[in-house]
């Protein structure tokens, strides 16, 4: 047993450190490639390519055993998982262009039937006096256990590449990704900027294999940029931090599966990541849950404000318990519904910024300026003083407020 | 004026259609794009000449969009040649701005105002040139000529119909081309949307440019543009507002979709 804290610092011996440094890497680059699959809406079709890896590995491994060689070869089995996963993508493509099939059920059937194939190889291999060792099925879920210096360069240097890419890309990638029309318009080879996208991803799918698994990459390739998601509004710091979420789940996943024995690499980095979009989901501000809860709850708490203030301008009972109890708490009223002084002159101010909008809204015509009217934004935040002085001049003197 | 009236017959071809003027912005010689086995358009002939105000007017489905879709390349011909300014799309792809309809793009992509319209000069910029001062100043003036000067910072998804409009005309602005070809600019938006989006074009229209644009008021046609393109899966009639935009070939084009009554409410010109 490794404490955690060895783990985390990389001092829990040689092959646990190179688990949670690829680990960092994989998911660093993956968040990043996951961004613009995310963008493009095409989340999914990395799945059926994932999948449809499991064949070309089982290929592979009958291919390298049958001319004499090695069959736990990575390189060979990597090769084999890009080329079937490259049919798989290729063959979602086809059903999508020539038949009146949706995407979604060609992703499905292209991913089962690849799947379920793949699988059957795989008990053929087990069935073979060479094929008892091989561990073939350590591709479904990743084992790290047998992580070896060059496996490790693998995903350093395959990352980087994917990483350098994806920057060198980023233009092109966003104009598809957000209108394709329009790209095309200006001249972007659309095919081949999705081409390179998916090939980004296919090779993060592979590198990755050896680690988290097929069936787990494609969690390391959605989870980051969604979270991500819930922190910006803008691409480029959407890709930094679908990045940081993918390399933090894989460094603290690959670290705490080295802390406690058994416990698999590839699933702890995929609940690491769904513990950060959790958090995300619930606590983001502007797009998170809570956040939407409370803006909804300030929304009604200043329609309330206002509507009570214009019935004390126009002199109006006050009945919904609502209204009271935040006129009340803003010093407004008495406890016993009577006007204060200070509530008085607000009341007057917003009857007389009611006003001021009606006058705003027959001179600026341009409904940019005058959209932004839904009686609550105040209208200082709209108009500069001297436009509201101007609209003053319009309406005339200030008016009592009376009845109360 | 029939000399001026070009009437399709029912085979596709025109009658009186005059050979292509080189330099007219852009022109179609039979274009015919199928959906399936359902032919969008049919061996269409249009030519739009350069420096004014084009509308392309037909009922729904009669294949407008299609035809600026296909003239960009953007969706394949099945036969059929497009000329922009005499030369094929390629090499005159700098000089021509998109405008998609806004409902063609998700609106809670994670952009600003300011970005969108910077993507109007991703062609110029490249992989790897970083967005300049220039780039930004010219960004800056295409948002306040449609009125948008302080959104720049907005995230897309908070715009109105009519400020997404803009945003997308204002993109275009950013390219600075000579041909803008738009869809359906008009589709949803407000009435300020629309006078402010009709200025930006006429000042275009003023300053040499040549506008296309698809268009469904029937109403407005003789008030915004200069010239007509009827269409319905072929081309029915084209030439200036004056002699084109008759009567009889909107009949011809709408079918029994337009009334007699509508039609007189419209007030197009004599034939």
């Amino acid at each position: 047993m490794v404490g955690f804290l060895d783990a985390i610092t990389l001092q829990a011996g040689y092959n646990a450190a190179l688990v949670t440094v690829g680990a960092t890497l994989l998911g660093f680059a993956a968040g990043m490639a996951g961004t613009f699959l995310f963008l493009r809406k095409r989340a999914l079709v990395s799945d059926a390519m994932a999948h449809a890896t499991l064949p070309g590995i089982a290929l592979a491994f009958l291919v390298m055993v049958a001319f004499g060689g090695d069959g736990r070869n990575l390189a060979g089995l990597l090769l084999g998982a890009a080329a079937s996963a490259l049919v798989g993508l290729a063959l979602v493509d086809w059903i999508v262009r020539r038949t009146r099939l949706a995407e979604d059920a060609a992703i499905g059937a292209v991913l089962s039937v690849f799947f379920g194939f793949g699988v059957v190889l795989l008990t053929v291999i087990q069935s073979l006096e060479r094929g008892r060792q091989a561990g073939l099925e350590d591709v479904l879920l990743g084992a790290t256990a047998g992580m070896l210096m060059q496996d490790a360069l693998l995903i350093a240097v395959g990352g980087a590449v994917v990483v350098a890419l994806i920057v060198l890309l980023r233009r092109p990638m966003t104009l598809v990704a957000f209108d394709p029309g329009h790209a095309a318009a200006l001249g972007v080879p659309v095919g081949r900027v999705d081409m390179a996208m998916m090939g980004l991803v296919m090779a993060i799918t592979v590198i990755g294999l050896s680690l988290v698994g097929l069936i787990l990459i494609i969690a390391l390739l959605i989870i980051p940029p969604v979270t991500a998601r819930f922190w910006t509004d803008r691409v480029a710091p959407m890709l930094l931090i679908a990045g940081a979420v993918g390399g933090a789940a894989g460094y603290m996943g690959a670290a705490l599966s080295a802390s406690i024995p058994d416990l698999p690499t590839g699933p702890m980095i995929v609940l690491i990541a769904a513990g950060l979009f959790t958090v995300s989901l619930l606590f983001a501000p502007r797009r998170g849950v809570l956040a939407a809860i409370l803006a909804r709850r300030r929304f009604q708490a200043r329609v309330h404000w206002r509507q009570g203030l214009l019935s004390l301008a126009r002199a109006e009972p006050i009945h919904d318990p609502l209204t009271l109890r935040i006129l009340r708490a803003a010093g407004a009223i008495r406890p016993d519904g009577v006007a204060t002084d200070k509530g008085r002159a607000l009341a007057a101010k917003s009857l007389r910024d009611e006003r001021r909008w009606e006058i705003a809204r027959a001179i600026h015509q341009d409904t940019a300026l005058t959209g932004r009217y839904d009686g609550l934004t105040p209208i200082e935040d709209v108009f500069t003083p001297d436009q509201i002085a101007d609209l003053d001049t319009r309406i005339g003197p200030p008016q009592p407020v009376g009845g109360m | 004026m029939p000399d001026m009236l070009r009437l399709a017959s029912h085979d596709g071809a025109l009658l009186g259609a005059q050979p292509t003027p080189a330099d007219a912005a852009l022109a179609v010689r039979g274009m015919t794009v199928s959906y399936g086995q359902k032919p969008a358009l049919f061996s269409v002939d249009a030519t739009f000449p350069s420096g004014v105000m084009s509308a392309i007017i037909g009922p729904n489905g009669a294949g407008k969009s299609t035809f600026l879709k296909a003239a960009l390349g953007l969706i394949p011909m099945v036969s059929g040649e497009v000329r922009f300014f005499g030369l094929p799309l390629a090499q005159a792809r700098s000089r021509i701005a998109y405008v998609p309809q806004r409902a063609s793009v998700d609106w809670d992509f994670p952009t600003t105002v300011i970005d969108v319209v910077l993507m109007g000069r991703y062609r110029r910029l490249g992989l790897l040139r970083r967005v300049g001062r220039a780039d930004l100043a010219l960004a800056q003036e295409a948002l306040a000529r449609v009125g948008m000067e302080g959104f720049a910072h907005r995230q897309i998804g908070q715009l109105s119909g009519g400020q997404q409009q803009r945003v997308f005309l204002a993109r275009a602005l950013a390219q600075q081309g000579d041909l803008y070809l738009l869809d359906e600019p008009f589709a949803g938006v407000d009435a300020a949307t629309e006078a402010a989006i009709i200025e930006v074009l006429k000042a275009l229209k003023a300053a040499g440019k040549t506008v296309i644009a698809v268009h469904h008021d029937l109403s407005t046609v003789a008030d915004y543009f200069d010239h007509v393109f009827l269409v319905n899966v072929r081309a029915m009639a084209q030439g200036p507002v004056a002699s084109a935009f008759t009567t009889a070939a909107l009949s011809q084009t709408y079918g029994g979709r337009l009334g007699a009554g509508q039609l007189d409410q419209l007030h197009p010109a004599k034939g």
